[in-house]
């Protein structure tokens, strides 16, 4: 990590672990809950927070994986088609209470995108969102019912979660770029 | 590890793309899909990776993406076609482009209309991607001189048919007993070689893959393929390339069998003495079948001459994976469009999306 350690890895395990009690909290028991992770950190995060809910509540509860590549609003503005990496949600969507989990909310343009592909596999109750960091800037009228941590940015800045599973470790760093070359794809 | 914009679906900071991709990713870097001889491997394998996508897109309840919303797909075929056709216009439907379609022969092309004007009147009507069959070898690529969006080859003449090699790749790796590495694997083209832009486009992606390729005939149908397979020291992927008329030779210890439809309509010259001495010498048996591996997969790009290239028993075996070639055929064929689509010319924004 070559920015400004913003969240540490007990930081992130004891966010992860409060977010799943918030869950459950809210739901009033785990009964039709299922978790949906946005590709690409959004899945590990998503299978973390199942884990505390499994300790705590000694309950199961079915994760997906959701990308939303084919549903971004950009993809006629982007040079390149962002890869593809997959959409897997093996349980029944109508009627559930479906738990988006990502790692950064910003523009909100990925949870709309979300949403729009959740509702093509069916109906759920209602769609909740989990964000492992808040920072702000939002384009749509978009808000999260559990936030791991509110960070205030400014647009020059990049905000980058690791995680063990997909960085080989875990930690959140933000940094000042400008005019740096990025990756328009985030999970 | 990469630089990543968190909520990757706001484009607020001015975002630059490298053309080559971030290290390990591979990106599609073609704007026309012409015939495989430019795409390497990397490509086409990104190409299954996608298309494994789409197989999951549409096992979904409702088949439908928004990838390709508001992008002009025309479909124009200049020649006869059912699969082909069908599938491309199903894939970017499910892909929710504008689909247009054109039979040359009900429009102005029967007055006499040429190739450049159609497709510049078809660029003039909103065609941002061009779909296009035609019988003459290397039309697409004429059309892809005066085209601003992207052309995909549909079929030219005897000369490619790269959509097609790419779901017989896809198949095949779908299929092959002990995984999809193709590396070694005995691959064999049999029947009318000389008019097939299968065979030509399959030649390139299935040496691309490693396969020990071998294509297998009658001579007057391999003509040309003998001074191809002695060069292909220089082709990507050093697979090996055997042509022969030695059928026993062609089919032991194979692993795929693709047979060829023998074109009738294409047929002059002498080429066949008749349709049933073809079928006695180089027809695809059960029998003819014994000498390739127990668990060999038998193929066919449609439409088949049943009892002429393919016995009707053959078609319907346990091994043949003839129904999976055309399911295969739309999601591949997504895929392709969702690619092309990326790459073809988009006014790109640095400003906030």
């Amino acid at each position: 990590m070559t920015g400004r350690l913003i969240m540490t890895a007990d930081e992130i395990r004891r966010a992860t672990v409060r977010i799943s009690h918030e869950i459950v909290e809210k739901q009033a028991g785990t009964a039709g809950l299922a978790l949906v992770g946005i590709q690409r950190r959004g899945v590990p995060l998503a299978h973390r927070i199942a884990e505390a809910i499994a300790e705590h509540e000694a309950v199961e509860l079915p994760v997906g994986a959701l990308d939303i590549t084919f549903y971004r609003d950009d993809l006629s503005l982007i040079a390149q088609q962002p890869l593809v990496k997959g959409t897997d949600l093996p349980f029944d969507l109508n009627g559930a209470t479906v738990v988006l989990v990502d790692d950064v909310l910003y523009t909100g343009r990925t949870i709309r995108a979300a949403m729009d592909a959740l509702v093509d596999f069916g109906r759920p109750q209602a769609i909740r969102l989990a964000v492992l960091i808040d920072r702000g800037h939002r384009e749509l009228p978009i808000r999260a019912d559990h936030v791991g941590k509110n960070v205030p940015t400014s647009r020059e800045e990049i905000v980058r979660v690791h995680l063990l599973e997909t960085d080989g470790e875990d930690g959140v760093d933000i940094e000042r770029v400008v005019g740096v070359v990025a990756e328009p794809i985030a999970g | 590890m990469s630089l990543v914009v968190p909520d990757g679906t706001g484009i607020d900071l001015a975002t630059v793309v490298p053309a080559s991709g971030g290290p390990g990713e591979v990106h599609w870097s073609h704007r026309h899909l012409l015939d495989l001889d430019v795409v390497a491997w990397p490509e086409i394998e990104l190409v299954m990776r996608t298309t494994d996508a789409m197989r999951e897109v549409l096992a979904r309840p409702i088949a439908k993406v928004p990838a390709l919303r508001g992008i002009g797909v025309t479909i124009l075929f200049y020649e006869a076609s059912t699969r082909t056709r069908v599938s491309f216009e199903v894939a970017a439907k499910n892909l929710s482009a504008d689909v247009v379609n054109i039979a040359a022969a009900s429009s102005s092309v029967a007055k006499g209309e040429s190739l450049v004007d159609t497709i510049r009147t078809v660029e003039a009507l909103g065609a941002d991607m061009i779909v296009m069959r035609h019988a003459t070898s290397g039309a697409p690529y004429l059309a892809a001189e005066h085209f601003g969006g992207s052309i995909l080859n549909g079929g030219d003449g005897w000369h490619a048919h790269p959509s097609q090699a790419l779901l017989d790749l896809y198949t095949i790796r779908e299929h092959l007993p002990g995984g999809p590495d193709l590396r070694g694997r005995k691959v064999v083209i049999l029947g009318d070689v000389l008019h097939s832009r299968v065979a030509r486009s399959n030649v390139w992606s299935l040496t691309a893959a490693g396969a020990d390729l071998w294509l297998c005939g009658p001579a007057t149908l391999l003509r040309g393929f003998e001074r191809w397979a002695s060069t292909s020291g220089d082709m990507p992927g050093h697979g090996r390339f055997t042509v022969t008329s030695d059928l026993a030779a062609a089919l032991r210890d194979a692993d795929v069998v693709m047979a060829l439809r023998i074109q009738r309509e294409r047929m002059s010259g002498g080429l066949l003495p008749s349709l049933r001495e073809y079928a006695a010498r180089f027809g695809l048996t059960l029998d003819r079948l014994d000498l390739a591996r127990p668990d060999v997969l038998i193929m066919h790009p449609g439409p088949m001459n049943e009892g002429v290239e393919i016995a009707p028993e053959v078609a319907v075996d346990p091994r043949s994976v003839i129904t999976d070639q055309v399911t295969n055929g739309v999601a591949v064929r997504m895929a392709l469009l969702y690619l092309l689509a990326g790459a073809a010319g988009k006014p790109r924004s640095t400003s906030g999306g």
